[in-house]
């Protein structure tokens, strides 16, 4: 087992020091100064937008990734972890958000894998193991069955099997990555009791929220990382829930999406008490001809479940979805797309192009039944019938017989979408239109799509840029925790607003000293 | 801090576990299903258990599968999979051989030795491709199988060994028995019980298991997820050189076309014994109860009087029916589970 935990030598030393880290993938620059101390004995709230870098900025201290340049040092020490194994060493935990488990393995071997206690022999001591995970489990207030395996836990138990395991390393720092989005009240208050008890000991903790009423109940000092960088930091006692979200979004929305006015119509889509149990409740809107209506809000609100089950990838339970008035099958996107639907999804790679397949086969996927001459396909045919839509969107039509994967992100995306319009839909949902696309190709996009408004088409685009969709849309819808919980006009819509609305939870656990204020839907 | 449980803990007795354990466990399934075929077939003819060369066969003839379908275990569990063994023991059948021709007077244990340390090197080779290679190890293995199947066939030409060049030492080793058990099959199982015991005590052998079952969770663990592959095909192809060693040893004869095939029956022996295809499940106990039973069943079917064609279509029916049986009660267990949480 790990040497007991020994608090740093007193005239602090800070645990974990960060300044102007750098990491870039590819030519993303996910990182551009990373900066963050968190003193021993202290809860340090981490917050900031999607895409803030904050994700990024865990997994270079935890070793997944090594920086590309900037200063890391851990208890005093300059430090380049290489594995997560060198990082865990040398005594740093992380709960990451996604929980990460072996489902075939007992949770006991889930909480102990690698350092299982050892009896004579080299041999592991399953009983002082149960014994161990047993303790964690009582510590942590839950019941458990050490033996039972991870697969088929909820994913509260399975938060409780990340923290049980960050806990028992024993670690000077521990880092927590949203370890709440999944837990109900009772089970946070008793993170908290453990956060805090932690925190006593001595211990450096961050903690990962986008719940302010959580951050200000459990943290002393919070930093405010934007679009990579560092912002702030000061402690939450001299702040307010309104200063920390105009430093999140502190930003001006440029002129890079211009939307420009169309004339709306008719009702083109009308959804009804949507409602599928755990995912989202009761969601309803409409979206007009001409119109964009965009869907804003945290990663992991719900915002592309209920995308996918408007189109029918997934079922629900409840609620109905009409097309120009007509209730939509649920669960089959085939009538969908016969109704005059088209979905561009989220991942573009995985789901929605063939990418091995050609520019001009991935183009004209959807219509091939209708370009069937006696029933064979020819690539005449399907090139004939992608030409037109390739130059609309400037795909370079030489591109036509090349696989799309060889193509660029932007360039793939203008080919997922050709592929929908050639379906000539009444309604278009897509989902993340810009992920991972370069600036020019990003105008070229949101030209598209106000083109498309234009002509009559009613678009919902869901998003996790907020300049984006305060850019693009008509109306915003914000949806948190799988409820719409504003909707917002183009002249209301600003960035504060949406960030409270996305963040604001009705059913915390009681949380004296907040102030988190709520905003009422226009 | 408090130390109230906000539920008592579920009251499922030790002795309920262990019993409901071994009920659901496909060890026993495997198991009951080789005694049954075993009564039917002796009830048919006693001489298939009740005779003394019955009685051995029984024991013997499963040994070689039984020691390659236990490297193949350590593999599977990691998801991954070794098709080069066949090729492996066929190497090194004639490298024993060959020893015994070009050195008459090697001492036995050494031959072991030679024949483990070259399936071994063997395997670190597979290992090394797919661990650092990153090429999935279905597409390496089935390379390695026929490149090692080809080294072999140059190496031999239309050479063979036969009993005659063997000293009789060793190829007594093929009928002896000690306290009414053959030699070969105590091999066997030794070697079945060392692997067990690493894979369920050890820290690196509990590793493989989560290598299996989530690589990328093996990863942020910071468990040594390519210095364990290696091992396990390391240990696969160790394995299938003692195999070799036993394959000389049992026939006498050694011709290019030794364990041609025979990587697929170790596969099925595992599936068979419940090793999940997709790695982090089952043990070596049940993969050699498996092996156990596809040897016996081609025994057996004859003997019921059963034609060739089925006694093939048998195997794959029981690998199939194993298969389902899986899947059937995963689905099951799912649906309680998730019933369980939306209490």
């Amino acid at each position: 087992m790990n040497e007991t935990f020994q608090s740093a030598p007193e005239g602090g030393v800070p645990v974990l020091e960060l300044e102007g880290v750098q990491k870039s993938f590819g030519a993303v620059r996910a990182l551009r100064d990373g900066t963050l101390i968190v003193q021993p004995g202290s809860i340090h709230a981490l917050i900031g937008e999607n895409g803030a870098g904050k994700s990024t900025l865990v997994k270079i201290v935890a070793g997944v990734h090594r920086r590309d340049g900037g200063d890391l040092r851990f208890r005093g020490e300059s430090v380049d972890f290489v594995s997560t194994a060198e990082s865990k060493a040398a005594g740093i935990a992380v709960i990451y958000q996604e929980p990460t488990l072996f489902p075939d393995l007992s949770v006991t071997e889930n909480i102990f894998m690698g350092r299982q206690p050892l009896r004579g022999g080299r041999r592991i001591d399953r009983a002082a193991m149960h014994e161990e995970a047993t303790s964690l489990f009582r510590r942590l207030g839950v019941d458990l069955d050490p033996r039972r395996l991870a697969r088929g836990l909820s994913i509260a138990d399975q938060q409780i099997i990340e923290i049980a395991k960050a806990i028992s390393l024993d670690a000077a720092l521990l880092i927590m990555d949203e370890p709440t989005a999944a837990l109900s009240g009772i089970e946070v208050d008793r993170l908290f009791q453990v956060a805090r008890s932690l925190r006593d000991e001595g211990r450096g903790l961050v903690f990962i929220s986008h719940r302010f009423d959580e951050v200000f109940a459990l943290c002393d000092t919070v930093t405010v990382m934007r679009d990579g960088a560092y912002v702030a930091t000061q402690p939450l006692a001299d702040t307010t829930v309104d200063a920390l979200v105009a430093q999140m979004v502190g930003r001006e929305v440029g002129e890079l999406f211009p939307k420009t006015a169309a004339p709306v119509g008719d009702v083109v889509l009308s959804v009804e008490g949507l409602t599928s149990a755990g995912v989202f409740t009761d969601v309803s809107f409409e979206v007009r001809a001409g119109e964009i209506v965009g869907l804003a809000g945290l990663v992991g609100a719900g915002r592309s479940e209920i995308a996918r089950a408007v189109f029918g990838v997934d079922s629900y339970d409840r609620g109905t979805v009409r097309l120009g008035g007509r209730e939509v099958r649920r669960h089959d996107p085939r009538s969908a797309v016969r109704a005059g639907m088209a979905f561009v999804p989220e991942d573009r790679r995985k789901q929605g192009l063939v990418v091995e397949g050609s520019v001009a086969r991935n183009i004209a996927s959807v219509v091939r039944r209708g370009l069937r001459t006696a029933g064979v396909l020819t690539g005449s045919a399907e090139n004939r019938a992608s030409g037109p839509w390739a130059a609309k969107l400037q795909v370079k039509t030489s591109a036509l017989d090349m696989p799309a994967a060889t193509m660029s992100g932007g360039n793939q995306q203008k080919v997922v979408i050709a592929k929908w319009l050639a379906t000539e839909p009444r309604l278009l949902i897509i989902d993340e239109p810009t992920r991972g696309i370069d600036v020019g190709t990003k105008a070229e996009v949101h030209r598209l799509l106000s083109d498309l408004a234009g002509q009559g088409m009613a678009i919902v685009m869901i998003s996790s840029e907020l300049p984006e969709v305060l850019g693009m849309a008509d109306r915003v819808l914000v949806v948190c925790e799988g409820r719409i919980s504003a909707e917002l006009d183009r002249s209301d819509a600003t960035p504060e607003k949406v960030m409270l609305a996305a963040t604001r939870r009705d059913a915390g656990p009681a949380t004296p000293g907040s102030t988190t204020q709520e905003v009422q839907p226009a | 801090m408090s130390t109230e449980m906000l539920v008592q803990p579920s009251a499922t007795s030790p002795t309920r576990r262990v019993v409901g354990g071994l009920l659901r466990s496909r060890e026993i399934a495997v198991f009951t299903v080789l005694v049954a075929l075993i009564l039917v077939t002796t009830v048919k003819n006693d001489g298939f258990l009740f005779s003394s060369t019955g009685f051995r066969d029984l024991l013997l003839t499963p040994c070689l599968l039984l020691i390659l379908a236990t490297g193949q275990t350590v593999v599977i569990i990691t998801r991954n999979v070794d098709l080069s063994v066949g090729s492996t023991l066929g190497l090194s059948a004639y490298l024993t051989g060959r020893l015994f021709v070009d050195n008459p007077g090697l001492p036995v244990p050494v031959v072991f030795l030679a024949g483990i340390a070259f399936g071994a090197v063997l395997g670190l080779v597979n290992g090394v491709l797919v661990s650092w290679g990153k090429v999935p190890a279905l597409v390496i293995t089935l390379g390695t199988l026929y490149i090692y199947r080809g080294a072999f066939l140059t190496w031999a030409g239309s050479d063979r060994i036969n009993a005659s060049d063997l000293p009789r030492g060793f190829s007594r080793l093929g009928t002896q028995q000690l306290l009414g058990i053959p030699v070969l099959t105590i091999i066997a199982l030794v070697v079945l019980a060392i692997v067990g015991y690493f894979l369920w005590t050890a820290r690196a052998g509990r590793e493989l298991y989560a290598i299996g079952s989530d690589p990328d969770a093996a990863q942020l663990y910071g468990l040594r997820v390519s210095r364990r592959v290696l091992l396990a095909f390391v240990v696969s192809g160790a394995l299938a050189g003692l195999a070799g060693v036993v394959y000389a040893a049992r026939y006498g004869t050694v011709s290019s076309g030794a364990g041609y095939g025979i990587e697929l029956q170790a596969v099925g022996a595992a599936v068979i014994g419940g090793v999940a295809i997709f790695g982090g499940s089952g043990t070596v106990w049940g993969a050699a109860i498996g092996a156990f039973l596809l040897v016996t069943i081609n025994r057996a079917l004859p003997i019921l009087g059963i034609s060739d064609f089925w006694q093939q279509a048998v195997v794959g029916a029981l690998i199939l029916a194993a298969v389902a049986l899986d899947r059937l009660l995963s689905l099951r267990q799912e649906r309680k589970l998730v019933e369980a949480n939306d209490r």
